[in-house]
């Protein structure tokens, strides 16, 4: 069956069956390798994008639920070159060591720092609970998301400390 | 027998007396370092390209521990040139180095010293070459990112690169830089490899795709040893996409035009086969530790020291140690990808040995070697002898089925999980005895399956060899000898007693194959001998660090101890509350490699069992630094992995089939139970780089283990520190 879904915002199409988890579609029709295998069954993270802005494991998502969605993967973070904060401060932090989670830890970062821009330690943490890592890079990923939420309300952060400082 | 009569033999030639060196050398090869001994050309290991870049060759492959990155700083700062200039060729059997395994936190000591003479012998050539052609002397010259100058001349290694030939063999006779002249070595520089990654631009074999390929899946049996008695194969044939079912004895592959189509097929496969099944499986717990002392064993004394004579008043102390079935349990399944095209099979692996994977192919398919290609991707972290290579096996299986398309077959997390072979279950028994404060004699004694069953030597060690008609077994497992020691390894004392014994128990039958698991026996045996320390210590009522440095003499041991108390605090007599405690654990990895010394904080929850690692402190000495951000996300990581596999890691199984087979079977440590840890890094720059890739593991299991003591007074001997076993410990 033909199926037409809006990716990284652009509308593509793939035949398949409806009921082909998106994780597949993304990689091997449309040959975007961001979200990973790792699973299969919702546990471990590896597979995250975003639909509708919120992030979502596409190995267990249908591609005929897709209808009208806007699903957004790993690519669209650096599109045009230029990489997003959080992609930039996973670099700066050296925080892979196979990286073979990273996609699915940037992922959920983002939906989290899309509704809490400024969060504790312990939101990284609880955000990221259900992202399985095996290399034992959990505490580079946390700073790295910190290292981004600075960056981008860098500005009034910044502000912040120094009124701080003078009360 | 004559000399003469030996020439004979061992030669074939008759020469006369005169030419005897000469003789000896071409059939005793000079020893050149690290793995030059093996790959002894230098265009092996480096081309100075036209266009100013360097193409650098290793036999050694990225596992995520950041190697090509550490091995292109070496290349760069040897040959004066920068570090962008560098590009990094791996394994890959047609055309890198033989390097046999990336394994054992051996790299940087065999690629890495290779390539610091190769590139500075390199380096020295072009200056040769440049002087000859500016008319300079060569002590005049030097360099400066690849351009040559002196006495008012110049060119460049790109110039020269033409009419430079590294088609010789290395001498090994151009001594590596000083330190005090190294500039690119010891720079925390960022991973190569890292940005593509967090891009989710194509990195890894998963990735790869190539034209024309179709994607397969392998369906295991139900069980160990279950034989297939009936599969409706045309049912499965006629599934929509199916391109190809290869069955042969019990081995089931199937290959589809797209991914799902694979799965779903191999699921039918799966729900259509029926199989006669066995109940072999050992037992659970503690049933499995007796089992384990009653297997048929290969005993073997691995140290002996009997010095002193022990006084009768001496104190003896008793202990047993046991560590269950665990997994590597990487994040992505194993994946290869295999073309079997006219006659020659290519095959794309994240394997950790391309060129003992081929070997193995080889026997597996009947293909010869010289038709085999194995080429090394980047895959999912293995942590060791995962699925692999078992997975490159079942891909090239059926990639004889495709009609020369390329199959690319990635195992299911319940393959993965249900199939890799594991790290072995141990019991380790000690025993020693106390004198006027002091160890007077010590004991260690292991029981252990095998802790390498990887490709290479006899036998096939891929995991469908023994599923095919004519099946074909895994070789008869060895394990190596000390000083690395495997099953071993770790357990031979870095401390000075004056009499010891360490016994191997060695269990060749695996009715569960296990092999290669990150640091093989040595997590378990400091585990067991870094426990043990505490016990006597306690026993002997004093601090176990002051313990410990008694009977240390290694002074680089010493260091690392002591630096950790510095850093940690540690306060000698400080009490545990009952709930919160801390441990000390140390030890130098394969009594060969990196020294790390632990200090763990712990806070355990009395009523519920659970444990919780609040910090951890590691201070290590791994000699000369190459990449110090590099050193630290190894140790770190295995700080994390260890703890992982420490409270929580156990496979489930029954007496039939493996249980474990997701995640919420094998759980594992989760960003918020993951301690923070400090590393220090004492850099000794005069020192041969030690390896570090698991170097914490070892330290960190005994540090919790003796914080939990600490905290309750109660010891903690059985892996892992479940919230169920805490409980009934503190009961
Ligand atoms: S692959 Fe989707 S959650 Fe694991
Ligand atoms: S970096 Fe390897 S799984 Fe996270």
């Amino acid at each position: 069956m033909g199926f037409t879904i809006n990716v990284n915002g652009r509308a593509r199409s793939a035949e398949a069956a409806g009921d082909t988890p998106l994780l597949y579609v993304l990689r091997n029709d449309f040959g975007l390798n961001g979200a990973k295998y790792g699973c299969g069954v919702g546990q471990c993270g590896a597979c995250t994008v975003m639909i509708d802005g919120k992030a979502t494991r596409s190995c267990v998502t249908a591609l005929s639920s897709m209808n009208a969605k806007k699903v957004m993967t790993l690519e669209s973070l650096s599109d045009g070159g230029k990489m997003h904060p959080l992609q930039q401060a996973f670099i700066e932090e050296q925080a892979a060591q196979c990286g073979y989670c990273a996609n699915g830890m940037i992922m959920t970062a983002k939906a989290l720092l899309d509704r809490t821009p400024r969060p504790t330690e312990a939101q990284i943490r609880k955000a990221l609970a259900a992202n399985f890592c095996r290399c034992g890079t959990h505490n580079r990923i946390v700073r790295a998301v910190q290292r981004a939420a600075n960056q981008m309300v860098g500005g009034t952060r910044t502000a912040a400390v120094v009124e701080g400082v003078r009360a | 027998m004559d000399r003469r009569g030996f020439l004979i033999r061992s030669g074939g030639i008759v020469v006369g007396f005169s030419l005897l060196p000469a003789v000896m050398a071409q059939s005793q090869p000079a020893a050149l370092p690290g793995s030059l001994q093996s790959n002894r050309m230098l265009d092996g290991w480096l081309r100075i390209n036209a266009d100013g870049t360097v193409t650098v060759f290793t036999g050694k492959v990225e596992l995520g521990q950041g190697i090509l990155t550490a091995l292109a700083q070496i290349a760069a700062d040897e040959l004066d040139v920068n570090y962008g200039r560098i590009t990094m060729v791996s394994a890959d059997t047609s055309r890198s180095p033989n390097e046999g395994m990336t394994a054992g936190s051996q790299s940087v000591e065999q690629s890495g010293t290779a390539l610091h003479y190769a590139a500075a012998e390199a380096r020295d050539i072009l200056l040769q070459t440049a002087s000859s052609r500016l008319g300079v002397a060569a002590e005049q010259l030097s360099v400066s990112d690849g351009t040559i100058s002196g006495g008012g001349a110049k060119t460049t290694y790109w110039e020269l690169a033409q009419d430079t030939d590294l088609r010789r063999e290395a001498s090994g006779r151009v001594k590596p830089k000083p330190p005090a002249r190294r500039n690119v070595i010891g720079k925390a520089i960022a991973r190569r490899d890292i940005p593509k990654k967090v891009r989710g631009e194509p990195a890894y074999v998963q990735d790869l795709r190539l034209p024309e390929m179709v994607f397969g899946r392998v369906v295991r049996p139900p069980s160990r040893r279950a034989t297939l008695e009936i599969i409706d194969e045309a049912a499965v044939s006629a599934m929509p996409g199916v391109v190809a079912l290869v069955r042969d004895g019990n081995f089931l592959a199937v290959a589809a035009e797209r991914e799902e189509q694979a799965i779903k097929a191999a699921e039918k496969i799966r729900a259509l086969a029926k199989w006669r099944e066995v109940a072999d499986l050992p037992p659970n717990g503690s049933a499995l530790y007796e089992q384990l002392q009653k297997l048929p064993s290969k005993d073997s004394v691995i140290s002996a020291k009997a010095g002193v004579s022990v006084s009768a008043g001496a104190t003896s102390i008793e202990a047993v140690y046991t560590r269950p079935y665990q997994c590597h349990a990487s994040i992505g399944p194993s994946c290869a990808i295999a073309q079997f095209k006219e006659g020659k099979l290519t095959v794309w692996t994240h394997s950790q040995g391309v060129f003992p994977l081929r070997e193995h192919l080889a026997k597996l398919t009947g293909i010869a070697q010289s038709e085999i290609v194995a080429v090394h991707v980047d895959g999912s972290g293995c942590y060791g002898h995962n699925g692999a290579d078992d997975v490159a096996g079942d891909a090239a299986l059926l990639a004889r089925a495709t009609g020369g398309r390329p199959v690319k077959l990635q195992w299911m997390r319940e393959d993965e999980f249900g199939w890799e072979p594991y790290g072995s279950p141990m019991v380790i028994k000690m025993a020693g005895r106390l004198d006027a404060g002091r160890i007077v004699d010590w004991r260690h004694d292991i029981w252990s399956h095998p802790h390498s069953t990887r490709p290479g030597g006899a036998g096939t060690n891929l995991l469908a060899g023994a599923d095919l008609a004519k099946p074909q077994y895994l070789g008869y497992p060895v394990n190596s000898p000390q000083p690395s020691g495997a099953a071993d390894r770790n357990a031979v004392p870095l401390y000075d007693f004056p009499n010891q014994q360490v016994v191997l128990h060695y269990l060749p039958e695996m009715p569960l194959r296990t092999s290669a698991l990150r640091t093989l026996g040595a997590y378990a045996n400091v585990f067991a001998l870094e426990s043990f320390m505490d016990e006597l210590a306690v026993a002997a009522a004093v601090d176990p660090v002051e313990f410990r440095l008694r009977h240390m003499k290694d002074a680089r041991a010493r260091a690392v101890i002591e630096a950790a108390v510095q850093r940690a605090d540690w306060r000698p007599g400080a009490k545990g509350d009952g709930a919160r405690g801390r441990g000390f654990a140390f030890a130098k990895y394969k009594n060969l490699a990196a020294y790390v010394a632990v200090v763990a904080d712990i806070e355990i929850d009395r009523r519920s069992g659970e444990l919780s690692v609040k910090r951890v402190v590691a201070v290590v000495d791994a000699g000369l630094i190459i990449n110090p951000d590099g050193v630290k996300n190894q140790i770190e990581g295995g700080v994390i992995q260890s703890t992982s596999w420490t409270l929580k890691e156990s496979l489930r199984y029954d007496r039939q089939k493996v249980l474990t087979r997701s995640w919420s079977e094998y759980p594992i440590l989760t960003f918020p139970e993951v301690p923070a840890v400090d590393i220090v890094l004492l850099d000794r720059p005069d020192e041969k780089s030690l390896g570090t890739g698991e170097g914490s593991q070892g330290p960190t299991v005994a540090a919790i283990a003796n914080a939990v003591a600490h905290a309750t007074g109660r010891r903690a001997r059985d892996l892992p520190f479940t919230p169920e076993k805490l409980k009934l410990l503190l009961a």
